[in-house]
């Protein structure tokens, strides 16, 4: 069966292949939908049609579904566009599963801004902020397409609440060269390694990948806090709003001096279409605008290597 | 919660003025407070298969109180019942009780969902009437709104997909007490049924009329009980 197709190519295309083998191997799991990737679950819901349930585009409908399956003892995977799985049905996912105490995965795609020419209403710069108002929730940001399966499945195996985004914009993995003395630690959140990788060159800069965001992982950060050459200065690169788990690097060092760059997505309305490359680069998250905030905070005064 | 609590011998409908009065320290109770005891009782009386010695049992029945507010004649039957022991009812609304004025079913043994904010209940109720369908689990779900409670939009996203998903084990309990700020013109039930519910619109104090209209055979279709009670403003 999957087996036979070829191998998934996008982030969506291996949650789905993943899902459906789930759904073959726990008679527990189900998909919740509004009308977003049916055609992809099509099959599926030939196979298991009590379990595979297309709500329409009522996305309050999907998460609220999804809170009681999880009340009959079922395993929910609600997906959706990120502004409507998550901002939309914000107070569902309060009210009807973290507040109910049932576990459920929603495994959004859109990220930020992936559907540029979409506008606004399709973008979800905030969804992380939001998740961070439930306490509880684990929340994956995905840099690499293979990353994605085992995600997936460590998630529905848990039973607790997970959130995963997907992007369109997954990024080949690329070692990362240790510098002899690095002077500053970049938490690069999930496809933001690709671009901090890049920026930081020659700037005796270490990159700390991250793809599980929370909980946060606060004694990585503080271990490689204290493998620096001195000072402590930490550089946060977040794929959606800038100064999302600020918080929590302040939590990760109360009791060490630090100064913080919290980079990402800004807050402002930029009402711009085109591709998701140009919002990087607008927000200042591509290479080339990492360089120039990363450089100046690390180097001070200090002259920029050559190379950019 | 628990499976296991001492058993008290169940209480008649009779007592439940006096369970109320444990918590509400009045004698008498207006009928805008307590527009759902007839219909709660009926169903914890003649119509759910719940065993308060086994809240956990997969095949219960479920039943979802999902306009919270006002849970005075909900706490009044489970302590009739032998849910809870009627020594929590005077403790209502302190900050260690387990009877809160909406109720969390994370501390209220019987009590399936956590509800205040309106509007959630059905939905809810849908999913975990597929949830047992997909089970081969023979248990019902049943849901108590108001009236009011209708005006949430999120109600008729669960409304319109729970008829078209042949949600048969499901049953909505609508209590009118002609609540709602503007209305329903033509009626609660014309809602259901344009949706493909079956209705029964039926007085909501009349405890033979109840029982008959939960126990109307509903194949294929989710059935929508409208239970007429005193306008909650005529008293006023």
């Amino acid at each position: 069966m999957t087996a036979l197709l070829a191998r998934p190519t996008t982030m969506r295309e291996q949650f789905v292949a993943t899902t459906v083998e789930l759904l073959d191997d726990d008679p527990r799991t189900a998909v919740v939908l509004a009308d977003i990737s049916t055609d992809a679950f099509a099959d599926a819901a030939v196979r298991f049609p009590e379990r595979v349930l297309n709500m329409g585009i009522r996305e309050q409908l999907m998460v609220s579904a999804a809170g009681g399956l999880a009340l009959a003892g079922l395993r929910p995977i609600v997906h959706s566009y990120a502004p409507f799985a998550v901002s939309r049905a914000y107070e569902q996912l309060k009210l009807d599963l973290s507040h109910q105490d049932v576990g459920a995965v929603v495994v959004s795609i859109g990220a930020s801004h992936d559907s540029a020419t979409s506008g606004r209403t399709h973008y979800a710069p905030e969804d992380v902020a939001l998740f961070d108002t439930l306490p509880g929730w684990h929340v994956h940001v995905p840099a690499h397409v293979d990353e994605v399966d085992p995600l997936l499945r460590e998630a529905v195996a848990d039973g607790g609440r997970h959130y995963i985004r997907l992007t369109e914009h997954a990024v080949p993995r690329a070692p990362s060269a240790l510098p002899a003395r690095p002077r500053a630690v970049v938490v690069a959140v999930g496809p933001t390694i690709a671009a901090a990788s890049q920026a930081v060159r020659g700037l005796d800069a270490t990159v700390l990948p991250v793809t599980t965001v929370r909980p946060f992982p606060a004694q990585a950060l503080r271990r490689a806090v204290f493998e620096l050459d001195g000072g402590a200065d930490v550089v946060l690169v977040e794929p959606y709003y800038a100064g999302t788990s600020a918080h929590e690097v302040a939590a990760a060092l109360p009791d060490v001096r630090h100064r913080l760059l919290s980079l990402g997505v800004g807050r402002r309305d930029l009402r711009r279409y085109g591709t998701a490359a140009e919002h990087d680069a607008a927000h200042g998250i591509d290479a080339q605008g990492l360089r120039r905030s990363i450089s100046a905070f690390v180097l001070g005064g200090q002259r920029m290597p050559d190379g950019e | 919660m628990t499976t296991t609590m001492t058993q008290a011998p169940p209480l008649p409908y009779a007592a439940l003025n006096g369970l109320m009065s444990d918590m509400t320290g009045d004698e008498k109770h207006q009928p805008s407070a307590t527009s759902t005891l007839d219909v709660l009782w009926v169903l914890y009386d003649s119509i759910l298969r719940v065993d308060p010695a086994h809240t956990a049992d997969p095949t219960r029945d479920r039943f979802f109180l999902s306009k919270g507010h006002g849970p005075v004649s909900y706490y009044a039957v489970l302590a009739a019942k032998g849910f809870i022991p009627r020594e929590w009812l005077p403790t209502v609304g302190r900050f260690d009780s387990r009877l809160g004025y909406h109720p969390d079913r994370n501390l209220v043994p019987g009590v399936e969902i956590s509800s205040g904010s309106l509007g959630h209940g059905l939905p809810l109720a849908v999913g975990t009437a597929l949830g047992l369908r997909a089970q081969r689990n023979p248990a019902r779900v049943f849901v108590l709104v108001g009236d009011a409670e209708l005006d949430e939009g999120s109600n008729h996203e669960a409304i319109a997909y729970a008829a078209r998903a042949r949600l048969d084990r499901l049953t909505v309990a609508v209590i009118d007490n002609t609540s709602s700020s503007h209305g329903w013109p033509g009626g609660i039930a014309r809602r259901f049924e344009t949706e493909g519910w079956t209705t029964a619109t039926i007085d909501g104090r009349d405890h033979a009329q109840i029982a008959a209209a939960f126990e109307e055979p509903h194949d294929r279709t989710p059935h929508a009980v409208i239970a007429r009670v005193e306008p909650k403003w005529s008293t006023r």
